[in-house]
């Protein structure tokens, strides 16, 4: 019974956060609907016993990505009143094809049979270790694909945005170190009373 | 269909009715390219919803690691989508959908 109310509370919840990141005007408040929505997600999979994922949830999505939203969000200098023109325009347009695909989904949904199962007690094995002893067995190949794939996504997100400009002094290893000893040393005698004298190549 | 037992039926209105939304707001935000993609991840958590409610009344754990998959290619996704913004906003200053035609054949 008390599980019910959290569902329906955190349900509804990431419903009403999902529908504001869509409407909000100010794309600030979009991201952090989409971060409150988040974290309601994360507790709907706490209650379908999926810890793990609720975690991760948290830590990837709100702790990453929606930061990085914000960040990006902040960071770039946009006219966002410009960009809600055509709000109105769309809007009929988007309500047509959301309520053609929400009608779809229930029509699909509610022909389903045999769909009032409730939910079995998995095992005693604790969420992580159910989940870590499928995965670095059965799934390893994947696992080391989706490391693969972050991998291959922060190299190139770091290759988009990385940018030289001019009138900047920094090192450049690679020409320090590809200088020889004869181009930039030089031996002289200097006799005592007469100084050093002038560097002449 | 309200009652105190939860079931299967309830994860998955909640996970269609998020899609929908996620829809929606593709549609509802044609010019603005960062609503655009939070609304690209709502669809993507409704499918981890979708994916976890299946795994944990199925008893099976591969939904979740379906799901694992789908939050990793997300990220990815997140990393690139908004690195390519801001290169285009350097270059454009804008970041209006209706400006990105330079492609068009």
């Amino acid at each position: 019974m008390l599980s019910g109310i959290f569902f329906y509370l955190f349900a509804a919840i990431t419903l009403l956060a999902g529908l504001m990141v869509v409407s909000s005007r100010n794309p600030v408040h979009s991201v952090l609907f989409l971060i409150l929505a988040f974290f309601n997600a994360a507790g709907l999979f706490v209650l379908l016993h999926a810890e793990f994922l609720a975690m991760l949830l948290v830590v990837v999505y709100v702790g990453a990505v929606a930061v990085l939203f914000l960040f990006v969000v902040m960071m770039l200098d946009i006219n966002f009143v410009e960009l809600r023109e055509g709000f109105q325009r769309y809007r009929p347009l988007g309500l047509l094809i959301a309520g053609v695909l929400l009608v779809e989904l229930f029509v699909t949904f509610f022909s389903l049979t045999g769909s009032d199962a409730t939910m079995p007690v998995v095992s005693d094995v604790h969420n992580t270790l159910a989940l870590g002893r499928v995965i670095y067995t059965d799934y390893i190949y994947l696992f080391q694909l989706a490391g693969l794939i972050l991998l291959v996504a922060m190299i190139g997100a770091i290759t988009l945005t990385l940018r030289k400009r001019d009138g900047v002094k920094r090192q450049h290893i690679g020409s320090q170190n590809i200088q020889s000893r004869a181009d930039t040393v030089r031996l002289a005698k200097v006799r005592s009373g007469e100084g050093a004298e002038e560097s002449s190549s | 269909m309200i009652g105190a037992e939860i079931t299967l039926a309830h994860y998955l209105s909640v996970a269609g009715l998020l899609f929908v939304f996620g829809v929606f707001g593709i549609f509802l935000n044609r010019k603005n390219v960062i609503t655009i993609l939070m609304s690209i991840e709502l669809i993507l958590l409704s499918v981890s919803i979708n994916l976890v409610a299946f795994s944990a009344f199925n008893g099976d754990l591969t939904g979740q690691i379906f799901s694992l998959f789908i939050l990793t290619v997300a990220a990815a996704e997140a990393a690139i989508g908004l690195a390519i913004l801001v290169v285009y906003f350097r270059n454009r200053g804008s970041i209006s959908v209706d400006d990105i035609n330079v492609m068009k054949g």
